[in-house]
């Protein structure tokens, strides 16, 4: 309920504020277990592309995000649980007695559909980084899962990293063919990473530095 | 009655609008071409009419409200487009207030202030928001573009909604909204005719540098169209005389033609195609009032000139 509250106010403002282009949205999987994965510029990429799915699915929508960052405090805690429905991933893997994954692996088995990052930080707006492999191992888990690359641009010239001021762009969305497991970690991450070249090479974007 | 002569020019604008829509649904009929963009064309003509019409008919102030968001969306198209700089995030953010307040002028009627917030307070302002970030290279080409885009997207479009305070005179009952009628109606329809006329007939290039779709033919014949079209509407809602009827003519399709051609110079340089693609078929707002962005301040001040 507050989750949908909460998102309409989000809708309303992504819409106005932002304004999106946003290409081949029926390729979104709103049912699970399904793994959407994008580049990660800023705070906005999560609201963004819960926004874009219906107000009855979010609450099979799970955003997977740092523990250290949105669990830091407990009322931080509660609003990543409860409005964001936020699964936290430990980064770092101090502790080795227990697969950081787990809470993901969880989520899949209820059927549900995981968001990631795997860039793993926001970093330099509009930059990416290389990919993590953690979302490798979820695919080796659940193969028949698609996972869904989608390519922002723009989030992070709105609001990036280390800002408190909203800025209004038209923000880009491309989201790109499911990849289907392919057997094997390194064979899917390179899939992965093709795939996000060639969703960022659709069109030239405006510089920025 | 002066709501009536408004009512029945739109009444007409939806006729025309639907003609237009049964003849584009005959040549998607009959043609085996691929028409979605004119039909997509089509449809959204509709959307922006029924936009217009509402705001309209309900108030003055929610038609300036609706400038306002015009010129919103068009600022945001043009920031989005365009390269900037990180270190000039606030500095955007002080060009979008400026709309809040250059719309609110409209509202107030000031004009003294409307004529010279963003060419003289705006234009000083933002270098030396700028110049905050301490960050000098690229300083001269950012300030540039950021006057260029407040210029074109809020400084220009809001004189179209200046035209609704002018109050009504004894010889134009319709008052200051026949007027934007008048302008908005025959700068898209200039812009139509153009193309139509060039579609049909275009042979020889008129500026083939900067847009190489246009012709001499379809910038003549949109200009003989625009201006008979003048001299036969212009007694129903504005208080022109024959001449000025037909300067009118000239000044909307002539500027509306520059207007749409320095869009294309821009979009050229950057390598895009539209500016967005928020309006289906028609690509960004910018793409559509391209034209307006020169013809309205023109009209304005024509219209200012002669009859207030």
């Amino acid at each position: 309920m507050l989750q949908k509250i909460f998102y309409i106010f989000v809708k309303i403002a992504v819409l106005f504020l932002l304004g999106l282009n946003v290409r081949r949205k029926e390729w979104l999987p709103s049912t699970g277990p399904a793994i959407i994965v994008a580049n990660h510029n800023s705070h906005l990429d999560t609201m963004v592309l819960m926004a874009l799915m219906p107000l009855s699915k979010l609450k099979d929508i799970k955003p997977v995000a740092a523990a250290d960052y949105f669990f830091s405090s407990p009322w931080k805690a509660w609003v990543s649980e409860h409005v964001l429905g936020i699964i936290p991933v430990e980064r770092g893997g101090a502790d080795k007695s227990e697969d950081p994954l787990e809470g993901c692996y969880n989520a899949l088995t209820e059927g549900k559909v995981l968001i990631l990052f795997p860039e793993g930080s926001r970093g330099e707006p509009e930059q990416m980084t290389d990919l993590k492999k953690g979302v490798s191992f979820l695919s080796e888990r659940f193969p028949d899962a698609p996972v869904v690359p989608v390519f922002t641009h723009g989030l992070g010239k709105a609001l990036p990293k280390g800002s408190f001021l909203l800025v209004p762009f038209f923000c880009d969305i491309f989201i790109g063919k499911p990849i289907s497991w392919p057997g094997d970690r390194t064979q899917f991450m390179n899939a992965l990473k093709e795939r996000f070249n060639a969703l960022s090479a659709e069109k030239t974007f405006a510089p920025w530095e | 009655m002066n709501l009536d002569t408004i009512h029945w020019a739109l009444v007409g604008i939806w006729g025309l609008l639907a003609l237009a829509s049964l003849i584009v649904y005959a040549i998607s009929k009959r043609s085996d071409k691929n028409m979605t963009e004119l039909v997509q064309r089509t449809q959204s003509w509709w959307v922006m009419v029924a936009i217009f019409t509402v705001a309209f008919l309900v108030s003055n102030t929610i038609s300036i409200i609706v400038f306002a968001l015009i010129s919103f969306l068009a600022l945001k198209e043009f920031f989005s487009m365009i390269p900037t700089r990180r270190a000039d995030r606030r500095v955007l953010f002080w060009a979008y207030l400026s709309i809040p307040v250059q719309y609110f002028w409209v509202y107030d009627s000031y004009y003294g202030m409307f004529a010279v917030f963003i060419p003289v307070y705006m234009f000083l302002f933002l270098p030396f928001a700028s110049l905050l970030s301490q960050q000098t290279d690229g300083f001269l080409k950012s300030v540039g573009t950021f006057n260029w885009g407040l210029m074109l997207c809020v400084f220009s479009i809001s004189h179209a909604a200046f035209l609704l305070i002018l109050p009504a005179t004894p010889d134009n009952s319709a008052g200051g909204a026949g007027l934007l009628l008048f302008l908005i109606f025959l700068t898209q329809f200039n812009d139509v005719a153009q193309y139509t006329w060039g579609k049909m007939f275009g042979k020889r290039k008129i500026i083939p540098g900067v847009s190489p779709n246009k012709t001499w033919e379809g910038f003549l014949g949109g200009v003989g169209t625009t201006f008979f079209l003048s001299i036969l509407i212009a007694p129903l809602v504005t208080p022109f005389d024959i001449i000025h009827a037909a300067a009118a003519g000239l000044i909307i399709p002539v500027a509306g033609f520059v207007g749409d051609v320095t869009v294309s110079a821009l979009k050229r340089d950057l390598g895009v195609k539209d500016t967005g693609s928020l309006i289906p078929g028609h690509g960004g707002i910018l793409d559509r009032i391209d034209s307006l962005t020169f013809t309205a301040p023109l009209f304005f001040h024509f219209t200012r000139y002669f009859y207030y």
